[in-house]
């Protein structure tokens, strides 16, 4: 399981600056965690709500780590999505990633993916999860800069990159050229001018309380 | 008050020259600088290279205190590539007790590239944030705040390559390093004097002074090889043609020729230009000596 925590309000306000928004929620890892169940998307519908923002429509889709069942759910409602300025989307960096990558509208993490120290499911598609803990999908058009980019950078790219390839193989994309190129088509490119602080590495340490929570959960279930 | 002589030359409007020290992949320093002493008249200060190219060398910050015990004035490269931030911001301490006024701060090659290819990559700042924690440092602070006893002082300075794709990207970038902290620029290798004169009216509105880079062409296949791998490197077909008809004999002639034909191309577009002879610092004098500045 891909475990993830709730970003607070005031980190989803920052960079959700549009107010005709739908959400769209995974069924699957995200739902067990708790940050896609019904009573963590109330409160926070409540709290858009009370920020201004319109909820145009909720889609609740089984594994938003499966592009097929996106395309299905998008083919059904393609008014609502038409009708949205962004999509606030309650899953792991990867459902994020898938989003983005079929809807040509700004999509925002409404969370953070947590480090569990190494296992993240199987997942074999070309969308990658560091588990940072800081997603920064909201700021990087739905492309993660900390898979994408071979030197892992926050603030741009380095000068290495000829032809939209990265300076470690001409056959791997750059992942900044990636990002500057949607934010550039969903006309957020002045996102990328905003600094962005050096990564919290302390992340990478799972505390003793998830441990506790996710670790162990499986083996406890097996032992009963 | 200007804290070495490159941030006063360029202060006082004056065309500034640096060239380049490529330490040596072991402890054989001297040769360079001799060479580097060679030139003195001509050049105001000396770039040295942090492990160029990912290759494990002698480092930038002793080679840098040397330069000073030898009277030049060096700027003292830093990347992201081989230290955390503690590392890095004791390095910039350590430089500034040292002498070491004007800092460089790049992201560096990554790892793969060298020769010691399974190194760890670190990355751990990127160029924007070692900028902004050099100007913590300068502001008596570290980057998580603590109080300093003893701040530094620095000229900062930053890269950029002008003839990148797609280049937006390259001035946001550019921009960012701005309000991080950096005053001054050298670029990545210029070979197209168009390309440059676009990139200058862009840039302009910065108001920060632009170094254009000289990378010396040795061979017509160093040309053909940059074309290929090297990012916002461009040699044009003329160039090449004339470094492959050039006889071998005359392949140092050939090369300073166009050094010099780009280097008063680009003189009256930027604040100065900066060298990189990648070795061939031997002919750096005979370069200068060519060109009218």
């Amino acid at each position: 399981m891909i475990y993830s925590e709730l970003k607070n309000i005031d980190e989803i306000l920052k960079i959700l600056k549009e107010n005709e928004i739908s959400l769209i929620i995974c069924n699957g890892c995200a739902e067990a965690c708790k940050v896609s169940d019904e009573k963590s998307i109330k409160e926070i519908e409540l709290k858009l709500k009370e920020n201004g923002k319109n909820i145009i429509g909720k889609l609740k889709i089984d594994f938003l780590c499966s592009k097929n069942l996106i395309v299905r759910k998008v083919s059904r409602n393609i008014e609502i999505l038409n009708n949205s300025s962004a999509l606030l989307v309650f899953s792991c960096g990867i459902g994020v990633q898938c989003v983005s990558d079929i809807i040509d509208k700004p999509s925002y993490p409404a969370t953070n993916t947590i480090y569990l120290g190494g296992f993240q499911g199987l997942w074999l598609g070309k969308e990658r999860c560091a588990e940072c803990g800081t997603c920064y999908l909201g700021i990087t058009g739905g492309i993660c800069p900390i898979t994408f980019c071979t030197k892992e950078l926050v603030n741009g790219p380095c000068g290495g990159a000829k032809n939209g390839k990265c300076e470690i193989d001409k056959e791997k994309d750059c992942g900044w050229v990636l990002i500057y190129e949607k934010l550039k088509k969903i006309g957020k490119l002045e996102i990328l001018k905003e600094y962005q602080n050096p990564r919290n590495y302390k992340l990478l340490e799972p505390s003793s309380q998830l441990r506790k929570k996710v670790y162990y959960d499986i083996d406890k279930n097996e032992e009963l | 008050m200007e804290i070495s002589n490159l941030q006063k030359k360029l202060k006082e409007g004056k065309f500034v020259i640096t060239s380049e020290i490529g330490p040596p992949k072991g402890t054989n320093i001297q040769p360079h600088i001799k060479e580097a002493q060679h030139i003195k008249e001509k050049v105001d200060a000396y770039n040295v290279t942090d492990l160029q190219s990912s290759v494990m060398r002698l480092g930038s910050l002793a080679t840098c205190f040397l330069l000073i015990q030898n009277g030049l004035e060096p700027v003292f490269q830093i990347t992201c590539r081989d230290r955390n931030r503690l590392a890095l911001q004791s390095d910039l301490l350590s430089a500034y007790v040292l002498g070491i006024r004007n800092v460089l701060v790049l992201t560096g090659d990554h790892t793969i590239l060298g020769d010691h290819p399974s190194a760890k990559p670190v990355f751990d700042l990127d160029s924007v944030s070692l900028l902004k924690a050099a100007s913590d440092l300068m502001n008596g602070k570290d980057m998580m705040g603590n109080q300093l006893d003893g701040k530094v002082e620095f000229f900062l300075g930053a890269v950029v390559s002008p003839c990148y794709e797609p280049i937006e990207l390259q001035l946001i970038k550019m921009e960012k390093k701005i309000s991080a902290g950096a005053k001054f620029f050298q670029t990545q290798a210029v070979y197209d004097l168009k390309a440059f004169e676009n990139f200058m009216k862009k840039v302009e509105q910065y108001k920060v002074p632009i170094l254009g880079g000289i990378v010396l062409l040795k061979t017509a296949g160093m040309a053909k090889y940059m074309n290929e791998n090297v990012a916002g490197v461009n040699v044009p077909e003329k160039y090449i043609k004339m470094m492959a008809d050039a006889k071998k004999e005359d392949r140092v002639k050939v090369s300073l020729k166009i050094a010099s034909e780009l280097i008063n191309g680009m003189k009256d577009m930027c604040q100065g230009i900066h060298i990189m002879p990648l070795g061939w610092d031997k002919y750096v004098g005979e370069l200068l000596d060519m060109v009218k500045i």
